[in-house]
């Protein structure tokens, strides 16, 4: 879906997104607060963080790292002397009066992001990424019974549990071109900050929070005006709201008028956007190197630990599920939606007796289709998904080596996930599936489950010759008037009479063995 | 009392068990009183807590191994935070606050085990050169008290001038430990900016605050400093190095020409017209003192440090406009009684918590970083701070300390500058370069002017070079009696 | 560069002070007075210069990852001049 970048013919959305992640460190990016989300209010706010007279920022080497490892992963430059800089302005969740935030010179500049697009993966260029820190709530409803009666209408509630936060800004180029590029570019921004381990990446407790910068203009023209619209908490609201934003100013345009640049607030309720009163005022943020915090210096050792600790990157993975698993671009993409994703396909894969094109084309299938409709449904993280990678190769082997049919496999799988699932929740793995939820290589305790499970089922396919003609022999003598047909020339009756061995069989014959024994019969005796 | 009322007085007859803690304790906090409404040295006079650190000192010095400060009265500058007690930095924006933690010196002063008798008066945040500037009225000097101790650590001078401490924190910003200590007869040390942590420390303009100390003579001052430099990790500017034990380096023995070998640069700067007659009379007998003592002056330069009063007077308030953003009547401290919506209550609290002074400086840190200002103002003046802090590494590759008066005249009445702000900050021209550069100074007692008011001597040294500035101070006190001299009125 | 009145008034908005009408225009004058000492500065030739932010050319201390501080709200908040339900208390806030 692109609409924006359609919505009228000869106007072009150019769009910019301007990310906050937290990042997942223990502490707060210059005091030693906890940064854990659902506190009480106030009781993660240190003196550091409430500005107490007298204190001082130290930053937090962990969040430094972070941000080293995205500005290595994302191939941007690291900046070997970054500085931190005050962005003065007065505000209850601010309790400095000013936000430590790099400013001149960031950690991080350049680098790019690879979205996929409709013509392929599209580079998104990256201005920079600082480091920052967060401000704490100001909460206006929902608060505290003894809050509200103190406060009333007419007053707000400051909770700055929050307040000093680490973020790392990641600032894009405007190379967006549509809402949909916009929110594609968000949520690939979204798995590669959680892919590298950098960030959480919880939308609802706001760990990814993204503001766009949205103008447009007639094809060829030079840039056009741009609003900043702020307060967008999900994918799917970056996407209507620049939606909504890039025809308001076309209309806007074509009605004569132009555009002020100013900051908007999208109101999801009303699928609109405002001008944010508390932001008209023209801002002189007075920015200046903090006194406190002389050069943030970083050494060549330093960048070498961490890019040695990186992760293979999605994008070194998705070529390479392309190029040795002969996996499509397509799969490849799903595949790697996330790390834990593209870790099960790979440990599934591995599993697997034979490493073949044919067999990755399963795992890949498999991974895509039942074992993420299961967790879907039963909405289970994949580290701790019912039906661990080995068991999922095992099941698959049982498959490619016949002893079970694909339908069968589906019953097998689902049984396997649902059992382990209601053992887990009732804290009491049951023997069967003991050892199932184990992760690693296929072991013969698993084996001897699956198998032991096929038993107890009844799904292992008859692939036995004498059996099956048995059951061939029997279609054949009750269903001469199709038999008959066939020999007609009606191709199709053929079918009609594997349908009838199957059922025979209760679903559990070989179908490739059965149409096999099938066709020489009625040729021999034909 | 007939021990020494001085650092090293008291910390010898405590040890030897001649008196106690409980004993020095009383005796001070009696002066303090005393002194109190002539003086107003102080904002906090802590009885309880003075004697009951007073008697837990005696109970360590009673079983030995007591720390080298044990049981020694000292007062702290109300800038430095103080756990349970209040810390008002002179501010009606803080009258009412108390302390919920220790700063890291004041901490660092209470393990060496010093029995804390109060805070002391200041100007407000610390802004000032007079001590004129402070919620709870002005410090008299000790020596008139019709005139001003100097500023902005006023009530630590006078406090020590005085004798109602052996010593007293203060805080040097642009010369608010020296200059008063200059107008009160005493000595008094910046360090190094980063040997003490300004953690606790409120803070005014942070690339210049520095925590010192004010004492009678420069031994005094090595055993305090020695007690509170040190690393500290909550400070990100705090220097990770090993303890110089300054006191260890004084009282090595020395000969006739202890101060053999020392090259004082003389800069012509500070020698030219501006300087009072009295205060060059004073400072060019001291230096004839200095070379009876073996060091030698040679003639040096600082063709930028003319500079030094305009580059602070950009730089700090520029980051005392941010600094003091924090004082918004949400979290902490006064609040307006009434106000409309939430901007009214931020510019009503902060124009009834803020004095006239404090007020002048967040309007000129505003303006000159402001959009259109920043690189005329700010950024010109960093470049300027760093040709300032160039002439200064050139000249001290030329010689050891740099030798001149502290201040271009001695303490003037009480009232007289109030309406001439820049006539005050002009006071500041010798004392500033130290905070602009991070060098270490001292200041001691070298005369008195034609009324009877004390001059003092500044000498500046190469960074973390302590040692050389307060060997060369203790030589010349050894030589001389300046510092020994008490105001009639008080005790010795 | 001399402030006037009006710009005394743009300052001390955006440093949340609120002015004394009667003292403006003397308060004007007075950071006019300041201003021109200041202005000194501005014929200096520092073309090539390094700005110099902190006292010594150093690079930050950093500290680890790791919590180190308790819950201190009943302390902290003893200070405070509205509070309830462990919330600071303001004036309405817009967006």
């Amino acid at each position: 879906m692109s609409r924006a970048g359609h919505a009228r013919i000869g106007w072009e959305v150019v769009v910019g997104i301007e990310t906050h992640v937290q990042l997942s460190t223990a502490s707060k990016m210059f005091s030693g607060a906890s940064t854990a989300f659902g506190a009480a209010p106030n009781v993660n706010a240190c003196a550091v963080d409430l500005a107490l007279p007298g204190v001082l920022p130290v930053p937090n080497r962990g969040a430094i790292e972070r941000a080293l490892a995205f500005g290595l992963a994302i191939g941007g430059t690291i900046n070997r002397e970054s500085v931190f800089a005050r962005k003065n302005y007065f505000y209850p969740d601010l309790p400095k009066g000013y936000q430590i935030s790099q400013y001149e010179r960031p950690i991080v500049t350049g680098g790019a992001l690879s979205i996929a697009s409709d013509d392929g993966e599209r580079s998104i260029r990256l201005t920079r990424a600082h480091l920052e820190e967060d401000a704490g709530k100001s909460l206006h409803e929902g608060l505290p019974q003894e809050a509200e009666a103190a406060v009333g209408r007419d007053g707000s509630g400051i909770d700055l549990n929050r307040a000093g936060t680490p973020l790392l800004e990641i600032v894009s180029e405007p190379d967006l071109r549509s809402a949909a590029e916009a929110a594609a570019y968000a949520r690939r921004l979204h798995a590669f900050v959680t892919w590298i381990g950098i960030c959480d990446g919880n939308l609802q407790e706001g760990s990814f929070r993204c503001d766009a910068n949205v103008s447009v203009r007639r094809e060829g023209a030079p840039l056009g005006t741009r609003c900043e619209i702020k307060n967008l908490n999900s994918f799917r609201f970056l996407e209507l709201a620049i939606d909504y934003e890039a025809r308001r100013q076309i209309e806007l345009i074509e009605d004569g008028g132009s555009v002020r640049q100013e900051t908007r607030l999208y109101d999801a309720g009303r699928n609109e956007t405002r001008p944010m009163r508390s932001k008209e005022d023209a801002q002189d943020y007075r920015y200046f190197p903090d006194p406190d915090l002389p050069p943030l210096a970083i050494d060549e050792d330093w960048i070498e630990r961490v890019r040695t600790s990186l992760p293979e990157l999605p994008d070194a993975v998705r070529a390479r599920l392309v190029t040795e698993h002969g996996i499509t671009h397509y799969d490849a993409q799903q595949l790697t939606a996330s790390r834990e994703l593209a870790e099960y396909y790979e440990r599934a894969a591995a599993a697997l007796p034979a490493h073949d094109a044919a067999g990755f084309k399963l795992v890949a299938n498999w991974v895509l289709g039942e074992f993420s409709a299961a967790r879907n449904r039963d909405d289970v993280p994949i580290e701790r998904a019912p039906v661990a990678p080995a068991l999922l190769a095992d099941i698959l082997r049982h498959v490619t080596d016949g002893t079970i049919s694909v339908s069968a496999a589906k019953t097998l799988f689902n049984e396997m996930w649902n059992a382990a699932l209601r053992g887990a929740t009732a804290g009491n793995v049951i023997g069967i599936v003991s050892g199932l939820v184990e992760t690693g290589s296929a072991t013969a305790s698993t084996s001897s489950s699956v198998d032991a499970m096929i038993e107890s089922l009844g799904l292992r396919q008859v692939s036995d010759v004498g059996e099956l003609e048995a059951l061939v022999d029997a279609v054949i003598a009750a269903q001469s008037a199709v038999v008959a047909e066939f020999r007609g020339g009606r191709e199709k009756a053929f079918n009609a009479l594997v349908g009838q061995v199957m059922k025979a069989s209760r679903g559990k014959a070989n179908p490739g063995r059965v149409s096999a024994l099938l066709k020489a019969k009625l040729e021999r005796s034909g | 009392m007939t021990e020494p009322f001085t650092v090293a007085g008291l910390a010898a007859a405590l040890h030897a068990r001649r008196i106690s803690s409980v004993e020095a304790t009383q005796e001070s906090l009696a002066r303090i009183e005393a002194a109190q409404p002539a003086l107003n040295a102080f904002v906090t006079i802590d009885h309880e807590g003075a004697l009951a650190a007073a008697r837990a000192a005696d109970v360590t010095l009673a079983r030995g191994a007591a720390p080298p400060l044990a049981g020694v009265p000292l007062a702290h500058k109300d800038v430095l935070m103080t756990a349970g007690l209040p810390t008002t930095c002179a501010s009606r924006m803080l009258a009412d606050y108390v302390a919920p933690y220790d700063a890291h010196v004041v901490a660092r002063l209470r393990d060496a085990g010093t029995t804390l008798v109060g805070k002391t008066n200041m100007d407000e945040f610390a802004m000032g050169s007079s001590n004129e500037n402070s919620h709870f009225g002005p410090v008299g000097n000790p020596w008139n008290a019709a005139r001003i101790p100097g500023g902005s650590s006023g009530g630590s001078a006078a406090a020590v001038a005085a004798r109602l401490v052996p010593a007293a924190t203060g805080t040097d910003t642009g010369g608010s430990v020296r200059q008063p200590a200059a107008m009160c007869g005493v000595t008094g040390i910046k360090p190094t900016y980063g040997l003490c942590s300004r953690y606790g420390l409120v803070a005014f303009a942070s690339s210049f605050d520095t925590p010192g100390v004010l004492a009678q003579n420069a031994e005094d001052c090595a055993l305090v400093l020695d007690a509170m430099a040190g690393h500290d990790a909550r400070d990100a500017t705090s220097v990770d190095r090993a303890p110089a034990d300054f006191t260890r380096l004084l009282r090595r023995g020395a000969g006739a020409r202890p101060l053999a070998g020392l090259r004082i640069g003389l800069p012509r700067e500070y020698f030219d017209a501006g300087v009072a007659p009295d205060v060059a009379k004073a400072v060019e007998a001291a230096l004839a003192e200095l070379r009876a003592l073996g060091g030698e002056t040679v003639a040096i330069e600082l063709p930028t440090v003319g500079h030094a009063i305009p580059v602070y007077y950009v730089l700090a308030p520029a980051e005392a406009s941010s600094n003091l953003s924090r004082f918004d009547g949400v979290r902490y401290g006064h609040r307006a009684a009434a106000y409309a919506d939430l901007d009214d209550l931020y510019c009503r609290t902060r124009a009834e918590g803020f004095g006239p002074e404090v007020k002048r400086r967040i309007l000129i840190g505003t303006y000159v970083l402001s959009r259109g200002y920043y690189d005329a103002y700010y950024l010109k003046a960093q470049q300027v701070r760093r040709l300032i802090s160039q002439d200064f590494a050139h000249a001290l590759a030329r010689c050891d300390v740099i030798a001149g008066p502290t201040t271009p005249a001695a303490a003037f009445a009480l009232g007289t500058r109030v309406a001439d702000p820049l006539a005050m900050y002009l006071g500041d021209i010798f004392t500033v370069a130290a905070n602009l550069t991070g060098l270490p100074a001292i200041s001691i007692p070298c005369g008195f002017d034609a009324d009877g008011l004390p001059i003092g001597m500044q000498l500046q040294g190469r960074h973390f070079d302590e040692a050389t500035l307060l060997d060369a101070a203790h030589r010349f006190q050894r030589a001389t009696d300046w510092h020994r001299l008490v105001p009639s009125g008080y005790g010795r | 560069m001399s402030p006037g009145i009006d710009e005394v008034r743009r300052l001390a908005k955006l440093a949340r002070i609120a002015l004394d009408e009667g003292h403006t225009s003397a308060l004007a004058s007075e950071l006019d007075a300041i201003l021109g000492m200041i202005d000194r500065l501005l014929a200096i030739d520092t073309a090539g210069i390094a700005p110099m932010a902190h006292a010594h050319d150093t690079v930050v201390a950093l500290r680890d990852d790791a919590v180190t501080e308790g819950d201190q709200r009943e302390l902290f908040q003893q200070a405070a001049p509205a509070v309830a339900g462990g919330l600071y208390l303001v004036p309405k806030v817009i967006e």
